[in-house]
């Protein structure tokens, strides 16, 4: 910042609310997203129930315990939601990135010659961020067009006979890593829960992010072996959906 | 026992047209109690007249003698070789023009934030000389005075990864300074003022919170929680609720 670069804008002029109003809302869909990633996780392990518990969840969302009859569509329009917050995300999380070749080359040359823990998880958000781009995306279609396929049957030969489970394999470490750091980003970024000593608090989120990580890697890996193992076994009658126990008809 | 030290120091002088940034290595044997500013005066004593470094203080006040120590920036002068490896590299601080070898311009990169940001008390009204100044409340003295602890020695700059990808971003110095004049009672400005200085990517919002500052800060300010407080404070600017 040399002395011949912007100067005040003075007394008169109005600075752009814009680059807070940015602010706020990365921050905000980050928050959205990583909460609601770990009610996914939830979710999603209910399959470690067993598949009545699943399918039980699968057709909440479909509304079936409020209407009577599924409407997937319900599903659909859920998922267009979180792709909208994540498109927000992405593009305001954009401005983050390094954006040409002396920017990255930097970066990377600090982060390296720095060896900082808060700044070497920045390059690891960074680069999960890039990645989930990606994978996230293609995830989010796959229950956009096809809501009426969440279930144990339908969800296990997708991740097995569908071949989706080297992607969901690297979606959950990408997605639990971004998410944790970012959580804990988060709270360093805006002081929550700083209190009177926040070195203490820092620490201390630190380790609740590490734990937050490992904990949901742990989860969503017993969670993918369940849904291999039924796709596995499933394979021969991929395409079926499963029916619970008490019930002849859904599905 | 003392150990022999290796100096792995970074030599460039863009002045001369002969010179080529290179590494040059020095060893030297330890004494007690040898800071980084005893050891480069004895390589520069004995081994390398050209050597160039700045020192004023020795005692961590004046800000001058910032550099990388293997690699993150810190004060030569409160370095302790027996806090350091036997190897010990030493680069100019990056992200300040360079002067020669270690030594750096840190003053004008500062003289240009200072402008920028107008980091002087706006008094409401011209300063009677005469009359005796108000007095203030002791705690919100001691408050203003943790922040203007500062010492300008540029070392926050260099542990940040934001500054050094963007060079115009003001660093945790400039908004300390915001948050420093934002603490004191005698400034007229109000946030929507301090919002037109720091309220952009330049600024407060620039900052990804990787808290490099924060934990290279030579005097220990409070930069992590001072941030995330001008942070707030600008983003109630831009929701126009201050
Ligand atoms: C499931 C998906 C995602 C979740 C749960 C998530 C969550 C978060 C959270 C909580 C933050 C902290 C926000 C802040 O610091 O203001 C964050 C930051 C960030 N996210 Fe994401 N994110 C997701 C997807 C993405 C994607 C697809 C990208 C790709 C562009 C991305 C890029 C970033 C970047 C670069 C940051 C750092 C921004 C900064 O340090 O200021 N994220 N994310
Ligand atoms: S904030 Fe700390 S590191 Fe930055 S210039 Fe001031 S004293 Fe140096
Ligand atoms: S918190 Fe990080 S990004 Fe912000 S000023 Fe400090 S080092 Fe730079
Ligand atoms: S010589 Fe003054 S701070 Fe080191």
């Amino acid at each position: 910042m040399g002395s011949t670069q912007r100067m005040s804008n003075g007394p008169n002029a109005t600075a752009s609310p814009w680059p807070g109003y940015l602010d706020l809302v990365q921050s905000a869909s980050g928050l959205a997203l990583g909460l609601f990633m770990w009610l996914h996780m939830f979710f999603v392990s209910s399959i470690l129930l067993g598949k009545d518990a699943m399918w039980t969840v699968a057709r909440l969302f479909e509304g079936y315990f409020f209407f009577g009859r599924p409407y997937p569509a319900l599903v659909s329009l859920f998922v267009a939601s979180i792709l909208l917050l994540l498109m927000v995300h992405a593009a305001t999380a954009l401005r983050k990135f390094p954006a040409n070749t002396r920017q990255y080359l930097d970066l990377w040359r600090h982060t390296r010659q720095l060896r900082h823990g808060d700044t070497s998880l920045w390059l690891l958000q960074v680069a999960t961020g890039f990645l989930l781009f990606f994978m996230a995306s293609v995830h989010l279609y796959l229950m956009l067009s096809h809501p009426e396929q969440i279930g144990p049957f339908a969800s296990a030969d997708r991740v097995w006979s569908g071949r989706m489970w080297p992607l969901y394999l690297l979606l959950l470490f990408a997605v639990e890593i971004h998410g944790a750091v970012g959580l804990y980003r988060l709270a360093l970024k805006w002081g929550w829960f700083a209190g009177p000593d926040p070195a203490t608090t820092r620490r201390r989120l630190r380790r609740a992010k590490w734990l937050t990580s490992v904990f949901f890697i742990l989860l969503g890996l017993a969670t993918l072996a369940a849904y291999m193992r039924i796709g596995i076994e499933h394979a021969p009658h991929a395409g079926q959906h499963y029916v619970p126990a008490w019930s002849g008809e859904i599905e | 026992m003392s150990r022999r030290l290796t100096f792995d120091i970074f030599r460039y002088n863009p002045n001369d047209p002969k010179s080529r940034p290179r590494t040059e290595r020095f060893t030297l044997d330890e004494t007690e109690g040898m800071t980084l500013f005893i050891a480069l005066n004895q390589i520069r004593d004995e081994q390398a007249p050209s050597l160039a470094f700045d020192f004023v203080c020795r005692a961590g006040v004046c800000g001058s003698c910032g550099m990388l120590i293997n690699g993150r920036p810190g004060l030569a002068c409160r370095t302790l070789t027996a806090a350091l490896p036997d190897t010990i590299t030493l680069m100019p601080l990056p992200a300040f023009e360079l002067i020669a070898d270690l030594s750096v311009n840190t003053g004008k990169w500062m003289r240009g934030m200072s402008e920028r940001l107008e980091t002087w008390v706006h008094l409401e009204q011209a300063p009677e000389i005469d009359a005796l100044e108000l007095a203030m409340e002791p705690e919100q003295a001691e408050a203003i005075y943790e922040l203007d602890r500062c010492i300008e020695c540029g070392c926050c700059i260099s542990a940040c990864a934001t500054a050094r990808m963007h060079p115009e971003f003001a660093g945790a110095v400039g908004l300390n300074k915001i948050a420093r004049f934002r603490a004191d009672p005698r400034d007229r400005r109000a946030d929507p003022d301090y919002y037109q200085l720091v309220g952009d990517d330049q600024g407060v919002f620039g900052c990804m919170g990787l808290l490099g500052c924060h934990d290279l800060c030579p005097k220990k300010l409070p930069l992590q929680t001072q941030i995330a407080h001008l942070r707030r404070g600008m983003l109630k600017s831009a929701l126009g609720k201050s």
